[in-house]
Parts: structure tokens; C-alpha cells; sequence
């Protein structure tokens, strides 16, 4: 091998400059294609992370608009989520189903701690919130049963309010008592900030909220967790189940799509998932696509090459080569050019992709509601690597193939008598 | 060690040309014999058959008693590895490599080891004189060492065969004598069939049969 290797070396020695120029192509597609699916990583890395802040397998449900008219009713009907629902959630749908609770919304709400206001807004909610949510609690606790129970008047507040009402040291508010409008709420816990979504609502206990502001039987949206749930086709059948029952409690059409919408985040991130396969794979085209003018451009030089050295090849086998070591000659040729210029791409590749990391990689962009990153971690992985080191032989091989086959079926004597 | 019975060639060109018409020729073993005829006469056409560079139409060939005929490229290729020996009008050495790496080359495709084929390569330019210019390049060397390294090349794996075409056609005369003596030396001492194409009388007088061509036969 190493002699092969040598002699590789001798021959490409003569033909320097068309044997960089070729690896050059060489590299630059192998280059573009390590930059192309880390930038991609680094979009998809991206995404995945705002994605991340929510449980997979959890939905939540609005009220809606009947489309069809059913049951001597016309089509247009406001349909607005109730307690009734809520306790059809709960126990109709336990085979799937954890924990259900609700969420209504209250905007508008002025908090007070001595000389200090925050203008927020309410959110009555029940303690698996915390879970569906992914809600992060930095001090103290989140709303718990008893304070359901109990209708008690606590609330969990961001971080970055309380800091408004206590600037120097918010943690200083847990356990203080703040005024929510006239209305005495004590802080029994502090949410950290999360900074890539809008300004989150300050989170009472839902029946709290729903009393004293005379909410009825509304209950806003409905959310739960699940499981059991393994495939898009499970997903549908369940979401088809519970939009009849959820109907016929409002004498909907059981198959009305639009009284009421059923957001499954696990669906979402199956569509997701399935996305980010696309983008991966139609960037792995394009950067095959780009090294095939450099695969072209070595099958071409290898083919020069093979007519300079008719002679030679001629002379060698006079001597005792058989066409399999000529073939061997050529295609090892081909693949150590192309392997040699194509490790260069994919070093430069990484580089690049490493630069790309250090300057854009997890800088957040502020879009002043709220803070996103376009890029995290735009790198490729060492299975990308070896992918790219099986494909780098296979097109040596395949650039080598032609040629190596017409070295190969030189005769000796036409090869002897030319010049 | 070798036998011809009838053989025939002809070149398929744009005008068919029957070049060999029933070649009938037996050469024993440790001859020196050369090959003697008018410029186009099919002599370099016998000499390729001869080794294997080429095919025939009709006929047989019994190369040390193995019938050469319609052999796969692989197996033409292993039997001039180990039976056949080429000298060429125009030495036919590879330009870019030393003196030394042209003659380990048939080892090469033997399958010896890297030292024991530079050793036995050293041995052989040697026995030509040349120990001094194992590493350097054929276009560092004048014609007269080209061709005795060529001739290494073509000993090294011991032959049962040497075939020269013209090996003094490119050569003064004087290195062409030298060159020749080798030949004879050789033959005489390692008694190797050695079989020389020339249309040099010079040449062919030194030696021990010499075999006319002419209209595509043998006339002795
Ligand atoms: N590969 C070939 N194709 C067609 N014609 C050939 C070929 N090789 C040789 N010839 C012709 O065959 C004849 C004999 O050639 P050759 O054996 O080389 O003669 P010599 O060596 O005696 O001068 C010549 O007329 C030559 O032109
Ligand atoms: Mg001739």
C-alpha cells in the first residue's frame, strides 16, 4: 500500500497543476457540503430548542365556531369550553389521559407592592401547568391542589416583575403580600424568565380566578398530558374520539373540525421531525450535487492520464501485470486524489463550521417581544464525518472506474507502439 | 522449448493483411538463434507471438511444452512474468523510475518482498556493471546502459526465454557490439534460448542460426 502510495505520488508529481486544479473542485464540493448540513444542523439544533420548551405529548383545546349545523341548530354557533368539558376530559379519557386541567386569561392587571406597580396579566391555572409548560421555578413553589382547593389567593409571578416591584432583590417578594387591583394575593413563588417567549402572566389558582371574576361555568382552554399515543394514525383516531364527545356535549356535529381546535404538540414535533429529515436530506443532494464536478473533473484527468501513460502501461504488462493490478493502479490513483483534496473540504468544512459557531452559534436575536437563536451548535457530527469519508471512496472509485477499465483493456503491443 | 506448427496471421486493418503464412519453426532449448528479413516481413509479428504480446489465427505454439493459445489477459500476463524475457528496440524503461525500480518491477508482479526484490535487482546490475547507477533515471543514461539495464529487467526473474527486437537498432555500433557480446555471454553461460530479431548481418553472424522470413514463411 505504502508503495502504491509512492508511486501515486510519483505520477501526480508530473501533473501538478491540472491535479490541483482538480481536487480543487474536489474539496469544494466536499466543503460546501460540510458547511451546507452544519449551517442546517445549526437551524434545526435551533428550532429543536424553542421547540424543547413544551412537553411533547400534551394538547390543549380552544372553543370554536360550529361550521355545519346539526341537530336543528344552525352552523355559526360560538362554542365556548366549559366545566362540563373539562370533567368529560377528566374521566372519559382515562385509558390516555394523565392529568387534564384549564386555563382562562385574565389581561389587565395592575400589581402593587408599596410605592411599586407592574401592569401584567392573569392566568388562572391548575398545578400540571407547571409540567406542560416546562414552567422553571426559581424560588419558592408553583400553585398546588390546596390552593384549588381552597380558592387561595397566592400567585407565582416571572421573575423580571417581581423585580420591577422589588428592584435590588426580587426574591425579597416571596411570601410578601402584593395587591392584584384591591385585592391581597401573597407570592408564594418566583417562575425564572425565559427569555426566547412573550412576557409570561402571572399564575393564579384557577379557581381562584374564576370566582373572583365571575367567569361561571367557562373554563378558557382545556389542556392535558398523554400517553399511549405512539403514531400519527393514534393521534388522529384519539383526536377524532374526543372532538365527537366534546361536540355532543355542545350538540355540535361529532365531526365538526371547528367548534372546537385541538393543538397536539406530539403531532407537531412528529411533523417537525419529518421537516427536519427533508431539509437534511435535499441539503445532502446539493452538496452531492456540487462534488459531482469534481468527481467529473477527476474521472477526466484520470482518463488523461491513462492515455499519457499507454506506454507505460503497455510496458508493465509486457512484463507481467495483469490488467486487475492496472485497474487497482487507477482506481487507487483516484480515490487517494480525491480522498486527499476531499479531506482538505472537509477540514476547511469543519472550520468554517466552527467559525459559524463562534460568531452567530447561540447569540440570541432580540426581536424586541422576545429572544430567539437562529443558529445553535452549526456543526457536524463524526457520523456526518465517516458518511463523507464512505462517499469520498465511492466517488474516487467511480471517477477512477472509466478510466481504470480502458487502462486496463490496453493491449500490450498497441500500448508498446505508441508514443 | 519452442514449437511453431502452421501458424497464421493476418492484420485486419482497412485491407486485411496476411502477414504470417504458416509458420512451421522448432528452436531447442539454450539456442541462440536470430531472425533475419526485409523490412515489413512479419518478424517483429513472430517475435510478439512468440511472447505472448499477440494472438494468432491458425496454428499451435508450444511454449517449454504448454500449448499458448487463446490464454485470458491475466494468464498471458503471469506466463510472460515468469517464462519470457523482453529486450526492445527502444529499451522500454519507465521514465520515472531509477534503473534499480525498473528492474524490481516483473518481482513486482511476482509477489516478492520489497528487500529480497531490491536485492536480487542489485544482483543483476550488477552482473551489467551498473552498480553505480542504480538510482539514477533512464534520461541520466546513455543508450548503451539503457539497454543493459533493460536486459537486467528481462533476467531477473530468470527466464526460460530471452526475445530481443532489434536490441542493437537504436544503438553506435560499437555499444551495439558491446551489447551483443552480452547477449552471447549470457546465452553461453546461464544457457538461456535467447531469440534475436535483426536485420543486421553484422548481428546475426555471431549467432548460432539464423531463420529468414520472407512472403510470410520460413526459408532456412
Ligand atoms: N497492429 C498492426 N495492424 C495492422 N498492420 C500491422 C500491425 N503491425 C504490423 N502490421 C503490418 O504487418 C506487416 C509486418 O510488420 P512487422 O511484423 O512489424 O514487420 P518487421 O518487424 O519485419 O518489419 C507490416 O506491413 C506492418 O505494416
Ligand atoms: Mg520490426
Amino acid at each position: 500500500m505504502l508503495e502504491l502510495i509512492a508511486e501515486i505520488w510519483q505520477t501526480t508529481k508530473r501533473n501538478k497543476l491540472r491535479t490541483s486544479l482538480t481536487g480543487f473542485a474536489v474539496a469544494w464540493g466536499i466543503f460546501m457540503l460540510i458547511v451546507l448540513l452544519g449551517a442546517g444542523n445549526g437551524l434545526l439544533n435551533a428550532s429543536n430548542e424553542n421547540n424543547n420548551r413544551y412537553v411533547d405529548n400534551s394538547m390543549m383545546i380552544f372553543g370554536g365556531q360550529t361550521s355545519k349545523a346539526y341537530d336543528g341548530l344552525k352552523e355559526g354557533r360560538q362554542v365556548s369550553l366549559d366545566d362540563n368539558d373539562l370533567q368529560v376530559t377528566q374521566s372519559r379519557f382515562k385509558q390516555n389521559i394523565d392529568k387534564a386541567g384549564a386555563i382562562i386569561n385574565e389581561g389587565g392587571a395592575t400589581i402593587t407592592y408599596g410605592e411599586n406597580y407592574v401592569s401584567s396579566s392573569l392566568q388562572g391555572v391548575y398545578p400540571m401547568f407547571a409540567d406542560v409548560n416546562k414552567t422553571k421555578i426559581s424560588a419558592g413553589r408553583f400553585i398546588n391542589d390546596i390552593d384549588i382547593r381552597d380558592q387561595r389567593k397566592v400567585l407565582v409571578m416571572p421573575e423580571n416583575q417581581a423585580r420591577e416591584l422589588i428592584p435590588n432583590n426580587a426574591h425579597a417578594l416571596l411570601g410578601k403580600t402584593v395587591k392584584v387591583g384591591d385585592m391581597a394575593f401573597t407570592v408564594v413563588g418566583l417562575e425564572q424568565e425565559d427569555k426566547s417567549r412573550m412576557s409570561s402572566d402571572v399564575c393564579v389558582p384557577f379557581t381562584t380566578l374564576k370566582t373572583i371574576y365571575n367567569r361561571g361555568n367557562r373554563v378558557g382552554r382545556i389542556v392535558f398530558s398523554f400517553h399511549g399515543l405512539k403514531s400519527e394514525a393514534d393521534n388522529e383516531a384519539f383526536e377524532k374520539r374526543y372532538r365527537a364527545t366534546i361536540n355532543r356535549q355542545h350538540r355540535a356535529a361529532p365531526d365538526d373540525e371547528e367548534s372546537i381546535w385541538i393543538w397536539n404538540r406530539f403531532t407537531q414535533a412528529l411533523q417537525m421531525a419529518k421537516g427536519t429529515n427533508i431539509i437534511q436530506t435535499a441539503l445532502w443532494i446539493i452538496g452531492l450535487f456540487t462534488l459531482l464536478s469534481g468527481i467529473v473533473g477527476v474521472s477526466n484527468i484520470m482518463l488523461i492520464t491513462v492515455r499519457e501513460r499507454t506506454r507505460e502501461f503497455g510496458i508493465r504488462k509486457a512484463i507481467g501485470a495483469s490488467p486487475a493490478s492496472i485497474l487497482r493502479i487507477i482506481i487507487t490513483e483516484s480515490v487517494v486524489i480525491t480522498g486527499f483534496f476531499g479531506y482538505i473540504g472537509m477540514i476547511l468544512g469543519i472550520l468554517a463550521n466552527l467559525y459559524m459557531d463562534a460568531t452567530l452559534g447561540s447569540k440570541p436575536i432580540e426581536t424586541g417581544l422576545f429572544t430567539t437563536t437562529v443558529f445553535v451548535n452549526p456543526t457536524v457530527g463524526i457520523g456526518t464525518c465517516v458518511a463523507v469519508t464512505i462517499v469520498l471512496i465511492i466517488a474516487g472509485t467511480i471517477a477512477g472506474l472509466v478510466p481504470a477499465l480502458k487502462a486496463a483493456r490496453i493491449r500490450p503491443i498497441v500500448a508498446l507502439m505508441a508514443e | 522449448m519452442i514449437q511453431l506448427k502452421g501458424i497464421h496471421k493476418t492484420y485486419f486493418g482497412a485491407q486485411p493483411l496476411h502477414v504470417l503464412k504458416g509458420i512451421d519453426l522448432d528452436i531447442a532449448e539454450g539456442e541462440l538463434v536470430s531472425i533475419m528479413g526485409a523490412s515489413g516481413s512479419g518478424k517483429s509479428t513472430l517475435l510478439n507471438i512468440l511472447g505472448i504480446l499477440d494472438d494468432y489465427d491458425e496454428g499451435d505454439y508450444y511454449l517449454a511444452g504448454t500449448l499458448i493459445k487463446h490464454l485470458s489477459e491475466t494468464r498471458a500476463a503471469d506466463y510472460r512474468n515468469r517464462m519470457i524475457g523482453f529486450i526492445f528496440q527502444s529499451f522500454n524503461l519507465i521514465a520515472f523510475k531509477t534503473a534499480v525500480e525498473n528492474v524490481e518491477l516483473p518481482l513486482f508482479y511476482q509477489g516478492v518482498g520489497r528487500r529480497k526484490r531490491h536485492q536480487l535487482a542489485m544482483e543483476e546490475l550488477e552482473k551489467m556493471g551498473l552498480t553505480d547507477w542504480a538510482t539514477h533515471y533512464p534520461n541520466e543514461m546513455s543508450g548503451g546502459q539503457r539497454q543493459r539495464v533493460a536486459i537486467a529487467r528481462a533476467l531477473v526473474t530468470h527466464p526460460k526465454i530471452i526475445l530481443a527486437d532489434e536490441p542493437t537498432g537504436a544503438l553506435d555500433s560499437k555499444t551495439g557490439v558491446e551489447v551483443m557480446q552480452l547477449l552471447k555471454k549470457l546465452n553461453s553461460e546461464e544457457r538461456i534460448t535467447t531469440i534475436i530479431v535483426t536485420h543486421d548481418p553484422n548481428v546475426a553472424a555471431q549467432t548460432n542460426r539464423i531463420i529468414r522470413i520472407k512472403d510470410g514463411v520460413i526459408e532456412e
